[in-house]
């Protein structure tokens, strides 16, 4: 055997500097500004004291916050809950070609392309008691119905609008899905007497797994950081019941101007999503492919 | 099982006027009970569109398909059981090896005990015993193949298991295998089977009844020999046989063929005109000068493939084909040689089809 020796040439290093310099402008300096913020107290540009884990503590004990952090899953949970099972079921009955499935797509899509806050406006104008479509149907009916006057109609709202919002992002990823599957797959399935519960379960969801999973995650992160919308349909209320993680934060930061504590929550806010998507990733990477025995 | 008759013609497209819209052509076809065809042609012949029809997966635009006499056409796969293997694998992902197969007999109904016999009987036919409990989206593509054929298998009361070139994702090595297997179980459990494939070596191995189709159309139904000794129709002789048969234009007056310009006494009565003389290489030889039947060649090329050497002759423009045995000296490149073209193993067609 002859030996070889490897050359060494630290000049790659150089080939790492433009992605090391973007990663650093873009995130890891932003970020450490949070870091800074969040360990001192800065009383005025000039004073400036360093409290160490002192703003963590006292966000880690505020009882506002871990409202909002309940409130804020028991949202993301329900939206989740919603929007997937229902984007499956449309993506199902979407036709599967010809002018229809072009038409359907179109229309499916549309609510897509509306922007956050016209969203909001949109729900607002909607829901409203006296002159809203919805909100004026639902009096007419008999139904007392108030997003800002009652705490469980607003929360409704929200989810409503989010899922008219985002179901579609759902359904169209489905709908990827589910034309990624060869036709010899329903065929063998016909020739094996599947029912369509069967298709269903055994061809159909398995395969949509990878669309599955992207869906969820993307709901999920978006839910969890959800604002604009809430902010102008209920401005958080009424009293806190649609003050979500990120409408709280804006509130210290901005309406109370707490850097320190805002800094602080940020940093935790940032580590529970990652913490969270981290968990339903694995968990959805090991129910899809583990061995049902468990050995290899 | 059952006998299937077809007598049927199918178009993709409403109102077909011309040949060339039918996928098939108007047929009528026997496939009988516990019988093993293939179905044999070039891509685009039809042959996929015919086995779907057996299976019902498709309705043929016009006639019927009966099994034992009774008319299935508009019946779903599963009134007709039937199995059908495609021809790339298909395997439910999330199920293990053992649920894969007992897929088709756990949704009709049969009750678990009868099933885990049958699983274990057909994963022991195909090998696949030792995997049965693992997930059989993690296996290669051969043992996902093996899965699909074993689903195909599982039920022993289907009418016919169709087979749609399903050795195609297969190693070579692994080919003959299974094609060996599946002959030993076509042996064992007596079914009908049908199975489409484009490689001749694959039909004429498999089957004892080979269906050769083009454009739509089953120009040649027969055992092996017959295809390669007699063949119907001209494609039939081109199609089947490496290299295929050779074709030379002729013309037949009384007792006697002309064949480019040289006229030869022939004991076999010809319809008088325009025909093509065909000869499968094997049965060209090496003649005498001007002996009768044989035709002067200048060899243009001659390849030494170890079992045989294969000698292109070239004569006013046309090409002859010989496959003869190294044990002779074969003549080389540039050479004259003749050839004999007419002997017993002759034949002659007419508009394509064979006449005498």
């Amino acid at each position: 055997m002859s030996s070889t020796t490897k050359p060494i040439n630290q000049k790659a290093w150089w080939l790492v500097l433009p992605v090391f310099l973007c990663v650093a402008f873009s995130a890891v300096l932003p970020l450490m500004t949070v870091v800074n913020y969040s360990v001192q107290d800065i009383i005025s540009p000039e004073r400036r004291v360093f409290v160490g884990t002192e703003w963590f503590a006292a966000v880690m004990r505020d009882e506002d916050l871990h409202a909002a952090l309940l409130r804020q899953l028991g949202y993301s949970l329900a939206v989740l809950a919603v929007e997937i099972p229902l984007g499956i079921v449309l993506a199902l009955g979407m036709p599967a070609q010809g002018w229809k499935a072009s038409a359907v797509l179109v229309l499916v899509a549309l609510s897509l392309l509306i922007p956050w806050n016209v969203v909001g406006t949109i729900w607002q104008i909607y829901g409203r008691a006296d002159i809203g479509l919805l909100g004026a149907t639902l009096q007419r009916l008999g139904i007392d119905y108030s997003y800002t006057g009652n705490a469980r109609d607003a929360w409704i709202t929200v989810l409503v609008m989010d899922v008219w919002h985002w179901t579609p992002l759902v359904a169209l990823l489905c709908y990827a899905g589910l034309r990624s599957i060869p036709d010899a797959y329903y065929q063998a399935a016909r020739i094996d007497g599947a029912s369509k519960f069967a298709v269903f379960r055994y061809i159909q969801l398995p395969k949509m797994r990878g669309v599955l999973m992207i869906a969820v995650l993307l709901r999920f992160m978006d839910s969890f950081m959800i604002y604009t919308e809430p902010f102008v349909l209920t401005g958080g209320g009424p009293g806190n019941a649609t003050t979500f993680l990120s409408q709280y934060l804006t509130q210290k930061a901005v309406g109370q101007f707490d850097l320190g504590p805002a800094a602080a929550f940020s940093l935790i806010y940032f580590l529970i999503i990652l913490l969270l998507c981290f968990i339903l990733y694995n968990w959805m990477q090991r129910v899809g492919t583990a061995d049902k025995t468990g050995v290899e | 099982m059952a006998r299937i008759d077809l007598d049927l013609a199918h178009a993709y497209r409403p109102n077909p006027k011309d040949d060339s819209d039918y996928a098939l052509l108007p047929l009528k076809m026997t496939f009988d009970d516990g019988g093993a065809y293939a179905l044999l042609g070039p891509s685009g012949c039809g042959k996929t569109t015919l086995l779907n029809i057996c299976s019902g997966l498709l309705v043929p635009s016009q006639g019927t398909v009966s099994f034992d006499g009774r008319d299935v056409t508009h019946d779903t796969p599963q009134a007709r059981n039937i199995a059908q293997v495609f021809q790339f694998p298909v395997i439910y992902d999330t199920m293990t090896v053992a649920e894969n197969l007992a897929f088709p007999l756990r949704n009709r109904g049969i009750a678990p005990g009868r099933i885990k016999q049958r699983v274990g009987r057909i994963a022991e036919m195909l090998e696949l015993n030792g995997q049965l409990d693992q997930r059989a989206a993690n296996l290669a593509a051969d043992a996902k193949q093996k899965i699909s054929l074993g689903r195909g298998l599982v039920r022993e009361d289907v009418s016919a298991v169709l087979f749609d070139e399903p050795l195609t994702v297969i190693d070579p090595h692994l080919k003959w295998q299974l094609r060996r297997k599946l002959k030993q179980i076509h042996h064992e459990l007596k079914l009908t089977l049908i199975y489409v494939t484009h490689d001749q070596v694959e039909a004429l191995t498999f089957a004892d009844q080979v269906v050769v189709m083009t454009r739509g159309r089953a120009v040649q139904v027969g055992p092996a020999d017959a295809l390669f000794e007699r063949p119907a129709h001209t494609f039939v002789g081109h199609f089947i046989g490496s290299p295929g048969m050779n074709f030379l234009p002729a013309y037949a007056s009384k007792g006697s063929v002309n064949v480019a310009g040289r006229a030869f006494a022939l004991d076999r009565t010809l319809p008088e005109g325009e025909l093509k003389l065909g000869v499968r290489p094997e049965y060209v030889s090496l003649a005498a000068a001007n002996a009768p039947g044989a035709l002067p060649v200048t060899v243009a090329q001659s390849q030494d493939v170890g079992t045989h050497v294969l000698v292109t002759g070239q004569f006013d423009g046309m090409t002859v084909k010989a496959r003869l045995s190294p044990e002779i000296s074969a003549p080389r490149r540039g050479d004259a040689a003749w050839l004999q073209v007419i002997g017993p193993h002759t034949c002659f067609y007419k508009d394509e089809e064979l006449v005498a």
